[in-house]
């Protein structure tokens, strides 16, 4: 656990490095945050038809998806790992008495949050100050946010080992990007990052239920801002460890697999 | 023009080479902007109309946009990856060859992946015509394909700018996604839903209304400008890429060799 442990202060602290290029990703996350609620505003002002969610809600939301983009986002990879299995340098890695996939969830879990914990604070502090609608506010109750901060946790550890499955499958498609740009896509239209769930209509939402996805980043959002009460956040937090079970479990079995026919690639 | 038809061959042929990629990649461009699309469509279902506008009106300003992004990123790569032409020091070979640098830029890489997303656009450009009863004329398809023409050549213009940044930042920056990306998001729904400010800039700074809105409201009989008139309008847009163009000769002046 220690040496693990390691790898995660090592990469963490690299990622705490690029500080310029985190104040450009907040000024860059800030223009997309208005993009987004302008829209919406728009389309709100258009109806007069309740929603599921309110708008005021829906400004929250979006605001708390921008500050922790690297929480949910699935195309935020690693192209080191990437180059070590198109290269062969893969071979010096499993010389190394550590299990890889620890090594590698460590490492990838630790990037997102160097790069979470740069952009988050500034963006969380400014929306905090912003005048009335356009302002995050506090959740409603106490509980609420304790279970805010539970599932996003878990939800950082449902997208790693995710993403852990992608890495895995370079294993076998040797080039990542086709694929991988296809996967990254649907799942971020399943987790809500392009449509909010509650706006998508029925029969969507509950396909979208059904994978792991929207538990990364539709859930904590919505428990922050009160559009999901207590009785099922608490719930959905069961589910979340389910899914955290399997993906791991089926990661931890696939690299196994995929490591015994590994054919290292030359170099 | 004989030199730039025979980059684009050369950049065809080497892209063909890597088949199963190419296909996964053109795939992949044609979803991502596919489920954007999506999107718009429930929302307007559930929403039925945005400050007056249909689906089929959005969805022909959709259309535009992505068909000019997709252009201007497929003929304009090359400045938009230049940071690693100034980082590897490739940028002095171009220098020293007889030819403009701007035409060897353009030249040193085409994305032909965005076919994809130029698909797409053209399915959902059809889509919107077949609903809407426009009653067409010379000057409204004209209007139309300035429109497309004009976009790319702002994308194209905005590319040009930050690939000029890097020549005194090396790295590439972030923040031009904001003008690239974020004026594609934008401009994607047609100005007037947005706040002024971003109207002015969208205006003036960058003049994606010249595109999007003018031009637009025309070709749907929304205002009372005369057709010929909005004709014209896309064509002040492209004059944007002029000044673009001026500050990038005025970057290679500057320019500082990385050595290596």
């Amino acid at each position: 656990m220690k040496q693990y442990f390691s790898f995660f202060k090592m990469s963490m602290s690299k990622g705490l490095q690029y500080r310029i290029a985190a104040l450009a990703g907040v000024a860059t996350q800030f223009f997309f945050g208005f993009t987004f609620i302008m829209i919406f505003e728009a389309f709100y002002r258009s109806s007069n038809t309740p929603q599921p969610i309110s708008i005021e809600q829906l400004i929250q939301f979006v605001w708390l998806q921008q500050s922790f983009l690297l929480f949910v986002m699935l195309w935020f990879r690693d192209m080191e790992i990437f180059d070590k299995i198109t290269t062969g340098n893969i071979a010096y890695e499993l010389c190394r008495p550590t299990d890889i996939y620890s090594y590698w969830y460590a490492r990838l879990l630790a990037q997102r949050l160097s790069g979470a914990l740069l952009r988050c604070f500034p963006i969380l502090i400014i929306t905090a100050f912003l005048p009335a609608p356009y302002g995050l506010s506090f959740p409603p109750t106490i509980v609420h946010f304790i279970l805010f901060i539970i599932t996003l946790t878990l939800g950082l550890i449902i997208i790693v080992a995710i993403s852990m499955l992608i890495y895995i499958s370079v294993f076998y498609t040797l080039s990542p990007t086709g694929s991988l740009l296809i996967v990254s896509v649907l799942g971020e239209f399943l987790s809500g990052l392009i449509i909010p769930v509650p706006l998508m209509p029925p029969m969507l939402k509950k396909i979208v239920y059904f994978f792991p996805f929207r538990y990364t980043s539709d859930l904590p959002f919505r428990i922050y801002v009160g559009n999901i009460d207590i009785n099922e956040a608490t719930i959905s937090i069961f589910i979340q460890l389910a899914w955290i079970f399997i993906l791991i479990m089926f990661g931890k079995w696939w690299i196994k697999r995929a490591l015994k026919k590994v054919v290292v690639q030359g170099g | 023009m004989k030199l730039y038809i025979k980059y684009i061959l050369i950049n065809f042929k080497s892209q063909l080479e890597y088949k199963t990629s190419f296909i996964l990649l053109s795939i992949g461009q044609f979803f991502v902007p596919f489920l954007v699309f999506v999107s718009m469509y429930m929302l307007f279902k559930r929403f039925n109309s945005l400050d007056g506008w249909s689906l089929y009106e959005v969805a022909l300003c959709y259309s535009i946009m992505h068909m000019a992004f997709s252009l201007s990123e497929c003929f304009a790569r090359g400045f938009d990856s230049f940071s690693s032409l100034i980082k590897t020091g490739s940028f002095d070979r171009l220098l020293v060859r007889p030819q403009s640098t701007v035409l060897q830029v353009l030249g040193s890489k085409f994305e032909f992946t965005r076919i994809g997303r130029l698909t797409q656009s053209i399915l959902v450009l059809i889509y919107a015509l077949s609903n809407l009863a426009i009653s067409w004329n010379i000057f409204k398809v004209l209007t139309l394909i300035f429109m497309i023409l004009s976009g790319s050549l702002i994308f194209t213009g905005i590319f040009i700018l930050g690939a000029t940044l890097c020549f005194w930042t090396i790295e590439g920056l972030e923040i031009i996604n904001v003008f690239t990306d974020g004026g594609r998001e934008i401009a994607q729904y047609p100005l007037n839903i947005y706040k002024s400010w971003v109207k002015k800039f969208f205006t003036f700074v960058i003049p994606f209304s010249t595109v999007n809105y003018i031009p637009l409201m025309s070709i749907l009989d929304k205002n009372t400008y005369s057709q010929v008139l909005a004709m014209f309008i896309p064509i002040i847009g492209m004059l944007f890429i002029i000044p673009c163009l001026i500050i990038w000769n005025f970057g290679i002046k500057h320019y500082k060799s990385t050595g290596s």
